[in-house]
């Protein structure tokens, strides 16, 4: 997928100025929230069941190596074959020679992110194969010139039923219908003739178990057991960070995944699939890949920014952001929006193709409150923040003004003597008000808020008359 | 250099792997894979077939409670008979000698076609903590009984209702070794809350799921 995080400034105006967007957005907002609120007091243990899933995710990607050998070993014996990408053309390139080895004339997918990255559907439509998104919200946005996704658990947040309906009734050619259990009929009817006339299924993997070779899905629709049951061929496209150990550490995270990211105890199926159909089996794909990806998450193996690598993919972070819920997932660029896409944007993707997105956060903290694998998301960006100042990629004007501060402050009768001038221009600024509405210097700072005004003296002022 | 070698080789040079190093740390993985050490768990109260029927209305599945397995045939016929589902069904193999044709119901034991209306099935066991099936596929089980029908009617052992899915992959291991190709685990009938957040059932699966507790197997 394009990179488009360096126009994000440009991006978020226009989705803040969107009023049918502003509208989807308020409607949607909260939902998950609350949800979540709900679940996780299902669990006596909260806190120390995050607390053992950051401890499980940082206990394998200390051995990542190991664990990933452990489960080539593992998938390999079980008759599937490991195949490993450094990046999405090296995804799009295995997976378009498995469909010509396999003779695919059409694939079914279920939701996979990494396919985003790769631009999957565009190379397999090149080399002539038909994709098919199956998930409900993927596949809207696939019959709508193959739309990005704002959202990575609920892709069309940012659509209202009448888009919907409009696109359903320009695609299926069927009487437009508003009734969202009609449309999902619509989509069921359409959707189940290409399930049963795939040749190839396309899934991603929440998790991948070392112990058993196995990938473990969750999908509430169904679709990623069709696509993992009907067409002969299978291939799973996903991390190399996914590893985790047991099939006991599949049951820890499960308490928290489908909780943190819906709000449901657990989701209506999931599934642990390993190798191959068997000689005397009537149903399953005969054949099995992993397309295992590094994509930028090798790098970032050991690294100042390794615990992103925790990431169980709930959206938590960007249901709780009062960035992303303000402007929505579209504004940020590429695959991953909301405080877990500030990061790995710029770790996947090149910092500096995403300057803007560490530093469109409050820093407020609400996103590593209720992550599940306690991922210091705040610390992460601020960390980010700091490497684009040491890289220089911050605006010069900014470096400027930083250098210019940085001087006077240094020099602490300078610094006295400056301070002086503006706390009293500022309170002439306010004209005997408390704030100051349009800041010339900063226009675009109180476009959205008023400046708090100074009442006249400096705080060395008012500490030196304070003193006995 | 191939993508593997070249990928494996950039993990392990971050993460600073040598020979001395990686000795330990297999020994270490050997153990956690042999222990396989549970995580922390919510206590799981009171009786497992309460909790299980508890949980699985709450995820939008019927329940139906009988006392032995020649009785599932009969409470089939008349679930299907109260919604007016017809008396037609597809079968796991492995149900095939229930006396399906003494309740008037019309079986046919195989694999599910997109045709078919109502998938009967058994589970290897069920899970309290979540109301949630676990069903295993193979040559007597085969997967797409629970998925391509419109209704699928579930029938449960109590004895196999454990307490969590810690306890499900306790069974699979002593009693199958290795997993099956599919272990499916099913809470409630398929569904999308993708426009609008409207949660909506049916989205590719069952539109119903239908379990008969069987109180005494």
């Amino acid at each position: 997928m394009e990179i488009r995080s360096m126009r994000f400034k440009a991006n978020a105006s226009a989705k803040l100025a969107d009023a049918g967007l502003q509208r989807n957005l308020r409607k949607a907002k909260g939902k998950f929230v609350d949800t979540r609120a709900v679940a996780i007091k299902e669990i006596d243990d909260f806190e120390g069941t995050r607390r053992a899933a950051r401890d499980l995710r940082d206990r394998v990607l200390k051995d990542l190596d190991l664990w990933l050998e452990r489960f080539e070993t593992q998938a390999t014996a079980r008759g599937a074959t490991v195949l490993w990408a450094r990046d999405g053309a090296e995804i799009c390139r295995h997976v378009v020679d498995i469909a010509r080895r396999h003779g695919v004339k059409k694939a079914t997918k279920s939701k996979s992110m990494l396919s985003e990255e790769a631009g999957l559907n565009q190379a397999l439509a090149a080399a002539g194969v038909e994709p098919v998104e199956t998930d409900l919200g993927e596949y809207i946005l696939q019959i709508n010139d193959n739309e990005p996704p704002s959202h990575i658990i609920a892709p069309v947040m940012h659509k209202n039923v009448e888009q919907v309906a409009d696109l359903f009734a320009k695609t299926h050619h069927k009487p437009r219908k508003t009734d969202i259990p009609q449309l999902t009929r619509e989509a069921r009817e359409v959707l189940r003739s290409h399930f049963l006339t795939a040749d190839m299924g396309i899934s991603g993997g929440n998790f991948l178990v070392a112990e058993t070779g196995s990938v473990a899905l969750v999908t509430n629709e169904g679709n990623g057991r069709m696509v993992t049951t009907l067409p002969k061929v299978h291939v799973v496209i996903t991390g190399i960070e996914k590893v985790i150990p047991t099939l006991e550490d599949l049951s820890l995270l499960m308490r928290l995944l489908p909780r943190s990211a819906t709000g449901q105890s657990i989701s209506n199926y999931f599934s642990v699939l390993t190798g191959v159909k068997q000689p005397d089996e009537s149903d399953g794909p005969e054949h099995l890949y992993f397309v295992l990806v590094d994509n930028g998450r090798a790098d970032v193996v050991g690294s100042e920014y390794h615990e992103m690598l925790r990431c169980i993919r709930c959206g938590a972070c960007m249901n709780h952001c009062p960035v992303y819920q303000s402007i929505g997932g579209h504004a940020y660029g590429w695959v991953y929006p909301g405080p877990m896409g500030s990061i790995l944007t710029p770790l996947y993707a090149g910092i500096e193709n995403a300057v803007d997105l560490p530093n469109a956060a409050t820093l407020c903290g609400q996103c590593s409150a209720v992550c599940p694998v306690l991922i210091p998301l705040p610390e992460l960006m601020r960390k980010l923040r700091e490497e684009q100042v040491e890289r220089k990629l911050r605006p010069l004007a900014e470096r400027l003004a930083l250098k210019a501060w940085a001087w006077v402050a240094n020099r602490p009768a300078l610094y006295a003597l400056g301070t002086w001038f503006a706390v009293r221009y500022l309170k002439w600024l306010a004209g005997g008000g408390d704030r100051i509405r349009v800041l010339a210097a900063a226009p675009e700072w109180t476009a959205g808020r008023d400046f708090p005004a100074p009442q006249g003296k400096t705080f060395r002022e008012l500490y030196r008359q304070r003193q006995p | 250099m191939n993508p593997r070698d070249d990928i494996l080789d950039r993990v392990r040079r971050r993460l600073g792997r040598n020979a001395d190093n990686a000795k330990p740390a297999d020994t270490q993985i050997d153990a956690w894979l042999a222990t396989h050490p549970e995580g922390p768990r919510p206590a799981v109260r009171g009786d497992l077939a309460d909790l299980f029927c508890e949980k699985s209305r709450k995820l939008s599945s019927s329940i139906d409670t009988v006392a032995t397995l020649a009785e599932v045939p009969a409470a089939t016929a008349r679930y299907l008979a109260s919604l007016h589902l017809g008396t037609r069904a597809v079968c796991w193999p492995q149900l095939a000698d229930l006396p399906w044709g003494e309740a008037g119901l019309t079986i046919e034991p195989r694999a599910a076609l997109d045709a078919d209306l109502v998938g009967i099935t058994g589970s290897f066991c069920a899970v309290a903590e979540t109301g949630t099936l676990a069903l295993l596929s193979g040559p007597d089980t085969p997967a797409g009984v629970s998925l391509l029908p419109e209704t699928h009617i579930a029938v449960v052992k109590a004895s196999r209702i454990v307490a969590g899915m810690e306890e499900a992959w306790h069974l699979m291991r002593a009693e199958r070794g290795a997993l099956p190709r599919a272990v499916n685990f099913i809470s409630g009938p398929s569904r999308t809350g993708d426009i609008e957040q409207t949660i909506v059932l049916g989205a590719h699966g069952p539109y119903r799921v239908h379990i008969i507790v069987v109180s005494g197997a």
